[in-house]
């Protein structure tokens, strides 16, 4: 009787970057969106740093495009 | 004759497993979407069973293993498959009466092991298995799928507490819809396999099939549609305690709830563990409900949950067994066990009806009392 300790550690570690990396990288993405929704009145005073639109889409695109791709390589992974 | 038309018994009773597996499940993936609104009822059960459906077809790895190793395949005929089919059926409707989400695999697990152990003895259960297969993973998955759903909860609120609040909202539900789907989808996979499992180790036994056969097409369209059907059903009064009564979900609550199911159950299933989905999201919605604030999660609620799940084996092993006993009787003791179970089923329904949870009435819940306020 032995417990893969081996594969329930790799499920671990796995489901916890993965999940967490998921949801990070749309969070980043939305953040960059809001660049382009968001037009700050009379330039930014709250002392966040600012992102014009283009940059904010761009960061978003790539945020979103990392995602898929993780989300892609599982799925490869799995019906492959 | 009579071989075949147990046999058949067998294949149709799998299939109404199947069914109250699907209904039982639609919860899992829906849930929070259909609590947060960024899917209409009626629209997110389509979803998820289509997904359901097409989940069938992506793999059979789970169908060739899941019947092998709980139980000593040659010690055992297709009477006692139908005697635990009976348990996991009567346990999975129970349950949805209680509105509570067990897993229906365990259900499916107890009822295979308690029919056995009557029929065949102690000697045709491996135990050893039981507990790496079976208890292990669900003692860890919930909780692993809890962590990760919390520490994502966490982050989504900390990265976007700056952003646009109409953009992320409308993100957020698009995330919630896409991870969503991929949990019906995971669950069409896994679910849908098992009963396919049970209906080929039938066909091996009875010797319609070859020994070590994967499931014919028609095995695998059948446990698809019944699966599906059984999403599109739509256990209301699952999808209504884990949508409203365990937090008051929210969008990234929901989008992180349903991104660390998805991936907890893909990852382990592909690593060889057949662990419970419905198990894995609601640990999930319990870990996003308290990365928000600890306090909004009914602990109580847990606590119940957790008792089912506790349950669940053990109880379905007991109807299993005492199936397997009436019906190892001959003839006449399996139509009894079947007339009882529908029966039950019957009488199950017939009890729902006094305070139906359908579409229409899914979100509507009194407020949750806060826990400060109940102590």
């Amino acid at each position: 009787m032995g417990i893969a300790w081996g594969s329930l550690f790799i499920v671990c570690v796995i489901s916890l970057a993965v999940g967490v990396a998921i949801v990070a990288l749309v969070a980043f993405a939305l953040v960059g969106l809001s660049a382009r929704a968001h037009v700050p009145a009379g330039g930014p005073d709250d002392g966040a740093p600012t992102v014009g639109p283009g940059a904010g889409t761009a960061i978003a695109g790539v945020c979103l495009l990392a995602a898929a791709a993780i989300v892609g390589y599982g799925l490869w992974i799995i019906v492959a | 004759m009579e071989l075949s038309l147990i046999v058949v018994v067998v294949v149709v009773t799998a299939l109404a497993f199947d069914f109250t597996n699907g209904f039982h499940d639609t919860a899992n993936a829906m849930a929070t979407s259909i609590a947060t609104g960024a899917l209409r009822p009626k629209v997110a059960v389509l979803i998820a069973g289509a997904l359901n459906l097409v989940g069938a077809f992506l793999s059979v790895e789970v169908a060739k293993t899941i019947s092998s190793g709980l139980v000593d395949e040659a010690l055992i005929s297709p009477v006692v498959i139908f005697a635990g089919l009976v348990g996991a059926i009567l346990w999975n409707l129970l349950t949805w009466l209680l509105g509570l989400p067990s897993s229906s695999s365990h259900a499916l697990f107890g009822g295979l092991i308690g029919a056995t152990l009557v029929a065949a003895g102690t000697g045709a259960v491996n135990f050893g298995a039981v507990l790496t297969k079976v208890i292990i993973p669900a003692l860890i998955s919930p909780l692993l799928a809890g962590l990760v759903a919390l520490i994502a909860t966490y982050l989504a609120y900390r990265i976007t507490v700056r952003a646009h609040d109409g953009t992320t909202k409308k993100g957020f539900k698009v995330g919630q819809i896409v991870s969503a789907s991929m949990v019906a989808l995971a669950h069409g996979t896994n679910d849908a396999q098992k009963t396919m499992g049970i209906i080929t180790l039938t066909l091996i036994t009875a010797g319609v099939l070859a020994p070590n056969s994967g499931p014919p097409f028609w095995v695998i369209l059948s446990a698809g549609l019944a699966i599906a059907l059984g999403t599109y059903m739509g256990g209301w009064r699952i999808i209504q305690t884990l949508g409203k009564r365990v937090s008051d979900i929210q969008t990234p609550q929901g989008f992180a709830a349903e991104t660390s199911a998805a991936t907890v159950i893909l990852a382990s299933s592909h690593l060889g563990f057949a662990l419970s989905t419905t198990q894995v999201a609601t640990g999930a919605i319990f870990g996003a409900g308290a990365g928000r604030r600890l306090a909004s999660v009914q602990w109580g609620v847990a606590g119940q949950m957790a008792l089912a799940w506790l349950f669940t084996l053990p109880a379905a092993a007991i109807v299993g067994a005492v199936a397997a006993w009436v019906a190892g009787t001959g003839v006449t003791g399996t139509i009894i066990v079947a007339v009882v179970l529908i029966a039950a089923a019957a009488g199950i329904y017939a009890a729902s009806r006094r305070r139906p949870i359908n579409a229409d009435n899914v979100n509507d819940v009194p407020a949750p009392v806060p826990a400060s306020a109940a102590a």
